[in-house]
């Protein structure tokens, strides 16, 4: 019996299962960790968005007893011994006899008036909570949120509502407000920046008639009256900014604090305000969804730890698809010269494997012969050339966007060049054959017969480079990715795409906000809001790509023998 | 008139067709090793001269000197003359892609490009250009209907190729080559990857194409060379063994070695 059984494991072993399951174990344990993975970024990030209950807690302290306002964050067990270094009192014997403390993160708010803007409150230490219905939650400008309760409502220094008049009153102010504001936006971004940007450019025009000794006394008039109109202008928008500004800061609404004293807050400071617990959930959901819009739209403020992360967004997606632009034709053109025209033999073969071993080199190599070659000495010289005006301060040869594409572009070129080359030598030879036979060029048949069936493996290359560049952090911090971009790189000033300019990326605003931060608490939960965004446009990009290519496989299908 | 060449074939054939390719001592080479052996014949206009012998024996490197396409093979060397229409199409001169748009082939394999019918065919003007719109559907369909393959094909011309089957890739390819109007035809075992009654359709087709252009078929098949050709070369491990009217060869064949390849007793 016992040899049958063994017999029966060997058996069992020979037909191969024992392989399938381990197998099958492996791909169950990758998937788990992918999705596991996603999952945790996806709820760490996504939760910090939802518009949490305010509760009041009151708390014993050293001091006595004491208020506070706050959302709960999160809780968390810690030893004794933990808590006996931790807390400063000597005579503390409220945790005596337990083996763990539990205690709970409130955001609190209220910074400058009341730091820290986060704290740790032990569970024994809580007298009571409640959930105040009034509350209100102020999202401001400046110093994040405010907690409290609405006292009154002033315009221009005279109270005109308070108690529960005020808050309806503020609330239809705050509709107000937010136009106020969409205005002096589109006019700073509008109107202004034209301005701007067409004084500098006549006083670049104006340095150029100098230096190159044309600066006749027409010439310089000519530029002068266009002065003239600009600044006229100016004084215009100018002007209106103020009393936008003016109407915005008409307004103020006094704040009670939870331990009583009051604060004002101005309305032009003030983004939005809401009473999260007076609102219904699908209240919340429509907040929910607001807060994520705001946060795809907006600008980052407070050192990025607060507002959105448009620029971010908008920069990575415009460096990929400039680096894919940059990238495709360097590579593909390459791979052609080393499949179909250059003679193979030994060293080709050692340009291939140079070209393989490219792809190993760390990025920060990339990075450092970026800012070496490109920007200091083609910039350099680019500056030189074409904008002596601006000098001293470089126009081209400071890092920037093109620079970032270019060095990307170069990182990811073996890439393309290998899946290229693969593409190209698939393309069976009767085919070539055919249309020479037919009395096509070698160039005619390049462009007509096998470049369009190896444009699937072209794109393959070029997924795969996008994958690997929009991955890319290290190198962009040396040739054009800053912490806070003062302007897009896309405005409607002539060219209107301004490639020699700085630019916000989303994998450098992970590493800023994540490790800059002076806020450590604030700045967490958008560390993994922005990874799920990074991670997010890094698949919509490549989910893009993938499918323009089985499209065009689909249509070169069956021609393989 | 007939003579006998220097390996000792006959060169000539007795008809009063004239001669569209005339091949002269010709000798190739792959590196060291030679291919051809100073061979000499002359292809007869709008008649079918096929080429048969033993794989190996040198008939399509042969077939693909009358368009250069050994030219695309590295190492490649070659000695002799071979005239199209009393011109060397070796000289320096000579545009490879016109004497290849003159010289039309179709190779073993069906090879349509991926594209639609109507590009395949399509494909071989807009390469030299010069055609309008409405003349480029008028040669479609005529190189089409010279291909027998026009009734298959008339309403799904914007179709992919792929999706035609071997046979009517492979008239397919003959219409893309006839499309070009060479005058010449090379076809390098058109037949050798078809069904019975696709090779049917190909040979009525070279019967009908003969009376417009010079055809040189190369065939394993010996029935097919007795079926459809006019003349016939026999070609033996890089040697022209014999060559004369393809009812001589088979009847009445000169040469030992030509007999013992047509009886099967070896190939």
């Amino acid at each position: 019996m016992l040899s049958h059984n063994a017999g029966g494991v060997r058996s069992w072993f020979a037909s191969g299962e024992p392989w399938v399951w381990m197998n099958a174990a492996a791909v169950a344990l990758s998937i788990i960790a992918v999705v596991g993975l996603l999952g945790l970024i996806a709820v760490r990030g996504l939760a910090h968005f939802w518009p949490a209950d305010v509760l009041e807690v009151t708390y014993q302290d050293r001091t006595g007893q004491r208020v506070t306002l706050g959302e709960r964050v999160e809780s968390e067990f810690i030893p004794i011994e933990r808590y006996a270094e931790a807390s400063v009192r000597e005579d503390d014997d409220r945790a005596a006899g337990l083996d763990v403390v539990e205690r709970t993160l409130y955001k609190v708010g209220n910074r400058r008036a009341t730091p820290p803007d986060f704290m740790w409150i032990y569970s024994h230490d809580i007298v009571g909570t409640a959930t105040p219905e009034s509350v209100f939650v102020l999202e401001r400008t400046e110093w994040g949120n405010a907690y409290g309760y609405l006292e009154s409502l002033t315009d221009d220094g005279v109270v005109v509502a308070t108690g529960a008049d005020a808050a309806a009153a503020f609330l239809q102010r705050m509709d107000a407000a937010t136009e106020l504001r969409e205005e002096i936006a589109a006019l700073e971004g509008g109107e202004l920046n034209r301005i701007n940007y067409g004084l500098e450019q006549l006083r670049l025009e104006e340095r150029r008639l100098v230096i190159e000794g044309r600066d006749t006394a027409a010439a310089l008039a000519d530029i002068d009256a266009q002065r003239q109109v600009l600044n006229a202008d100016y004084q215009v928008a100018e002007e209106a900014l103020r009393q936008l500004h003016g109407a915005l800061a008409r307004s103020s609404v006094t704040l009670r604090l939870a331990e009583g004293r009051t604060i004002d807050v101005k309305l032009s400071e003030i983004v939005r305000a809401w009473q999260p617990n007076l609102m219904s959930v699908l209240d919340k959901l429509g907040h929910y969804g607001a807060s994520v819009a705001l946060f795809l739209t907006d600008n980052p403020r407070e050192a990025n730890t607060e507002g959105g992360i448009f620029p971010a967004i908008f920069g990575t997606v415009l460096m990929v698809m400039l680096m894919s632009i940059l990238v495709t034709p360097f590579g593909v053109i390459a791979a052609i010269y080393l499949r179909e025209y250059a003679r193979q033999g030994t060293f080709v073969r050692l340009i291939r494997i140079a070209v393989n071993n490219l792809a190993g080199v760390p990025s920060i190599v990339y990075g450092v012969f970026g800012l070496g070659f490109f920007v200091y000495f083609i910039g350099g010289t680019l500056d030189e050339l074409f904008y002596p005006e601006a000098l001293p301060s470089p126009t081209f040869g400071t890092p920037g966007l093109v620079w970032a594409s270019l060095t990307l572009a170069l990182l990811t070129v073996p890439v393309v060049v290998v899946s290229t080359e693969e593409g190209l030598t698939r393309i069976p030879r009767s085919l070539r054959e055919g249309s020479m036979a037919l009395g096509a060029t070698k160039a005619e048949t390049l462009f007509r017969v096998i470049l369009p069936m190896a444009s699937p493996s072209i794109l393959t290359g070029v997924i795969l480079a996008i994958a690997r560049a929009a991955g890319e952090v290290a190198p962009l911090m040396l040739v054009g990715v800053v912490k806070l971009a003062p302007t897009l790189p896309l405005d409607g000033n002539f060219p209107f795409i301004h490639l020699e300019r700085k630019f916000m990326h989303l994998g450098f605003h992970i590493y800023d906000v994540g490790f800059q931060s002076p806020n450590v608490e604030a700045a967490r939960p958008l560390v993994f809001a922005t990874a799920l965004l990074l991670v997010l446009i890094i698949v919509g990009l490549n989910l893009t790509a993938i499918m323009l290519r089985n499209r065009l496989e689909q249509r070169y299908r069956g021609v393989e023998s | 008139m007939s003579n006998v060449g220097t390996n000792g074939a006959q060169r000539t054939v007795d008809t009063l067709a004239d001669t569209s390719i005339s091949v002269r001592d010709l000798s190739l080479y792959y590196g060291d090793k030679q291919a051809l052996i100073d061979i000499s014949l002359d292809i007869p206009q709008r008649q079918v001269t096929a080429f048969i012998g033993p794989s190996g024996c040198g008939k399509s490197t042969l077939l693909r000197c009358f368009n250069r396409m050994n030219d695309l093979i590295d190492d490649v060397r070659i000695e002799g003359l071979i005239e199209l229409e009393g011109h060397d199409i070796n000289a320096k001169s000579v545009d490879v892609a016109q004497l290849r748009r003159r010289v039309g082939m179709v190779f073993q394999r069906p090879n349509p490009f991926p594209k639609s019918i109507y590009e395949n065919v399509a494909y071989g003007m807009r390469i030299h250009g010069g055609v309008t719109k409405s003349e480029m559907d008028d040669r479609v369909e005529w190189a089409l209907k010279s291909a027998a393959l026009w009734d298959e094909v008339q309403d799904r011309l914007k179709d992919s190729a792929l999706g035609l089957s071997g046979g009517q890739q492979q008239r397919l390819v003959i219409a893309r080559a006839v499309a070009v109007q060479p005058s010449v035809l090379l076809l390098d075992e058109p037949a050798s990857a078809l069904d019975p009654i696709s090779t049917l359709k190909i040979e009525e087709l070279i019967h009908q194409l003969k009376d417009d252009y010079t055809i040189a078929i190369v065939t394993h098949n010996m029935q097919q060379a007795a079926r459809v050709s006019d003349h016939t070369a026999f070609l033996y491990l890089g040697e022209l063994v014999e060559f004369g009217g393809t009812e001589q060869i088979f009847t009445n064949p000169r040469e030992r070695r030509t007999e013992d390849y047509i009886t099967g007793r070896y190939g």
